[in-house]
């Protein structure tokens, strides 16, 4: 069983020769050519003579002199080029050839304790190791597709540092990799993604901090202790919408969430089985929805254990 | 993407296949003729072998109705096993073009889609993946502009670990940077260029490949020279390319081909040239090309021509800059290098052949590569290559004009060459044929007996067949003075000397 997804195989890929074989081209090429490419770089050149007079401009009508191409996107001549490298985009150079798969792997299941998770192929593995279980936040288990959104989770969520510290500067970063704006609240963060980002408003992977006696709240132990909500949104029906699609990891998890918002609900019934964190034997994974938004927990009124916890 | 997934449509379609590719090169030049030169790339499981199909055959399936698409748009907003199965059962109906229009003009379904596509589930995130794939490779622009609202996130995945998801996010976005400005207007300000610099340190070959697709799509934009290239001269992205064309031969051969392109379109853009050469992407180029020579048999593989192309276009069109680069290459076995290359892919690919040219005629601008293409005895090869092409005709004169030029003692060596050029001036291209006649100008001029032996081989009556045209008579004619003709010919100028008794 694989024990850390680091080096996964790579897909090895090979050109091969169509099976055909063509003739040679014929260049009357001297012989031992190719030798003259493996012998080292030539001797530095010698010491420049004395340049030459430049060659005097040719007489009308001729007009020759030599001249470096420089030739654009368009120019005729690299239209066949140009055409090659389309066919092959569009797949119809691609070789009949298969790839080499990587090693066939009888199948296995997940290794992080609590996560039953049953995998046949390597490649499924690592998604699913990259999308639960790789960038998990310490504190509260969350998991984020990126450790840069870890971090910044982690120091929003968890850092009593940072709450202090954010009253007097701007500490809120912004989520855009390569933009290096801070802001003093999420809120004007979240603002700034969307006008100067255009990022939707409804960024999964932004979705401000929760107080903690909101009925959403993952009861799992937080050790940040810091039990005032230092951003208390104003617009709480968003923070507490959530995607309807939202699902938890296990396949027995249903999530029931009535839609907060007014988009388009189907009239399906939500069913809800436990999700409690203490429960492990049928749940999958964690029991906090990877994307830093709570799932019910067993504070929901009409909770069922699936298995009995006593 | 090299060679993989590639779909083998059995005995009986190896016509229709052919068939396929001419209509799709038609179209391809047609476009290319309009400055419309636009593709996008499917990754796509063989799934009829997945799925037990027969024999692979490539069938799309057939459209559904809006009633069927709406049930699966409903499968996936239920749970648990409705939502894989209804997935799994659209991504393969989105192959037609019929079912992504119905699918897209559905209340929610993006929004369903994109749900699902940022789920924990890993399995359901991938199969939500794999259908937005197939939307953003659609030919309909308002499928593939549909696909929008997921581009945020398509871009937060790309720095995450999973080479085959990150592998089809990629390709994904490739396909939407080239539907149209608007969407290049969106993932810009998303931060589309900093997420992939970080991104080309990944060390898998899938992920390359699909990167360097993705910023060869950016890269070919109108709008590029002016918006997008300086953020990537901006970047680390530049070292990086070069890096990964010029370790190609070892790993990656398919990621070295996307960047060898992308560095074409950045040198075509004009204003790279200085941070190119600076990055010391001249003498990389060059050992490159030495490295691909050398290790081409005469039988070349199938696609190495899609490296080598972009990597001699650089290389062209940089010592051409204007920057005083030329020194840098000094090296005749670039010569060695580009005549191997040369003599591999005669048959197979002729357009190498007047890529390669026009490498060469930048080449022997400068005396030292002259005097060394004389030397390695490559005269013969060069002027083998006159029939292949027009264009090819026209750019092997010009490059004897180049060492012709040079002087008298070139000129010499190139006295040899003189039967075969008589064929040249009847070529029917009045271009090829005007390079002709500056050539033979250049050799009467320095080397006086060239003419005699011209005519004595029946050069007269070559050039009177051209009296006539209006591009070449009035060189035809001088020529025809030059050698020392019986109408006005002139008995002045050093190289008549000996031509004055004709008959």
């Amino acid at each position: 069983m694989p024990t850390a997804p680091h080096r996964l195989p790579e897909r090895v890929r090979r050109m091969r020769s169509p099976p055909a074989p063509r003739a040679v081209a014929m260049l009357p090429l001297p012989p031992g050519l190719r030798r003259r490419l493996r012998e080292g770089p030539p001797p530095p050149p010698a010491p420049p003579r004395a340049p030459p007079a430049p060659p005097a401009p040719p007489a009308p009508p001729f007009a020759f002199t030599p001249r470096r191409l420089r030739l654009g996107l368009h120019h005729p001549l690299l239209e066949d080029g140009d055409v090659h490298r389309h066919l092959y985009l569009q797949g119809v150079l691609t070789s009949l050839a298969e790839v080499a798969e990587g090693p066939k792997v009888s199948e296995f299941s997940c290794h992080i304790s609590g996560c039953c998770q049953v995998f046949d192929t390597l490649e499924g593995y690592e998604h699913h190791y990259n999308t639960l279980h790789r960038n998990v936040c310490s504190f509260c288990k969350r998991s984020f597709p990126s450790a840069r959104l870890l971090d910044v989770h982690i120091l929003e969520w968890h850092d009593s540092l940072f709450q202090i510290m954010a009253e007097k500067q701007n500490m809120y970063k912004c989520l855009v990799e390569g933009c290096v704006e801070k802001f003093k609240s999420s809120k004007d963060r979240k603002d700034h993604l969307v006008t100067a980002h255009l990022y939707p408003a409804d960024f999964r992977f932004d979705r401000p901090r929760k107080a903690k006696s909101g009925p959403w709240h993952v009861s799992s132990p937080a050790k940040d202790g810091a039990s005032v909500p230092m951003d208390v949104s104003q617009e709480t029906s968003e923070q507490f919408q959530v995607d309807p699609m939202e699902t938890g990891p296990s396949e027995n998890m249903e999530i029931p969430r009535p839609p907060a918002s007014p988009g388009p609900t189907t009239p399906e019934k939500w069913f809800y089985k436990s999700s409690s964190s203490m429960n492990r034997l049928n749940v999958a994974g964690p029991s906090a929805d990877p994307w830093g938004t709570p799932l019910a927990t067993s504070l929901q009124p009409d909770s069922v254990p699936l298995i009995p916890t006593l | 993407m090299w060679g993989r997934r590639g779909r083998w449509a059995g005995p009986g379609g190896a016509e229709e296949l052919r068939a396929r590719r001419r209509e799709r090169e038609a179209a391809l030049r047609r476009a290319r003729r309009q400055e419309q030169l636009v593709s996008k790339r499917l990754l796509r499981e063989d799934s009829a072998a997945a799925e037990g199909g027969r024999d692979g055959a490539e069938t799309v399936p057939d459209p559904l109705s809006e009633d069927e698409v709406l049930e699966l748009l409903r499968g996936m907003q239920r749970g648990s096993e409705d939502r894989k199965r209804s997935l799994s059962r659209l991504r393969r109906a989105l192959q037609n073009k019929d079912t992504q229009q119905k699918f897209v003009r559905l209340d929610g379904s993006i929004r369903t889609l994109v749900g699902l596509f940022t789920s924990s589930l890993a399995d359901v995130q991938m199969e939500a993946a794999r259908c937005l794939h197939e939307l953003s490779h659609s030919s309909d622009p308002a499928v593939a502009e549909a696909c929008l609202p997921a581009t945020s996130y398509l871009l937060t995945y790309l720095s995450g670990h999973s080479v085959e998801f990150t592998e089809l996010c990629l390709y994904t976005l490739g396909n939407l940077v080239v539907e149209s400005e608007a969407v290049r207007k969106q993932l810009l300000p998303q931060g589309i260029i900093p997420v992939l610099a970080s991104c080309i340190q990944s060390p898998h070959e899938a992920v390359l490949e699909g990167l360097g697709y993705v910023l060869s799509q950016l890269l070919q934009a109108k709008e590029a020279p002016a918006e997008i290239v300086p953020l990537v001269l901006d970047s680390v992205l530049p070292q990086h390319m070069l890096r990964l064309v010029c370790s190609g031969l070892k790993a990656g051969t398919g990621a070295a081909v996307e960047f060898a392109w992308c560095l074409h379109y950045i040198v075509c853009s004009h204003t790279a040239d200085a941070a190119l050469l600076s990055l010391g992407a001249l003498p990389a180029l060059a050992t490159l090309l030495l490295d691909l020579a050398s290790e081409t048999p005469p039988d070349a593989p199938e696609g190495l021509e899609l490296l080598i192309c972009p990597v001699l276009r650089c290389l062209s069109n940089l010592l051409a800059g204007d920057t005083g680069c030329q020194g840098q290459i000094r090296d005749e076995r670039l010569l060695v290098a580009l005549f191997l290359i040369l003599q591999s892919f005669l048959q197979q690919h002729p357009f190498i052949v007047q890529e390669g040219l026009w490498l060469l005629n930048n080449l022997t601008d400068e005396p030292f590569f002259c005097s060394a293409l004389l030397a390695l005895d490559l005269l013969p090869a060069l002027l083998q290559l006159l029939p292949c092409s027009p264009m090819a005709a026209a750019l092997v004169l010009t490059v004897l004009c180049n060492i012709a030029e040079k002087g008298p003692a070139l000129c010499q060596q190139l006295h040899q060459a003189l039967p075969l050029l008589l064929p040249a001036l009847a070529l029917p291209d009045p271009q090829a044929v005007g390079q002709g006649l500056e050539l033979l100008h250049l050799l009467f001029l320095h080397c006086p007996e060239v003419a005699a032996d011209f005519i004595r081989q029946g050069g007269q009556r070559a050039l009177e067949q051209h009296q006539s045209s209006p591009e070449l008579q009035e060189r035809a004619r001088a020529l025809l003075d030059l050698a020392g003709q019986p109408a006005g010919a002139s008995t002045t100028g050093p190289c008549h000397g000996t031509v004055s008794a004709f008959p």
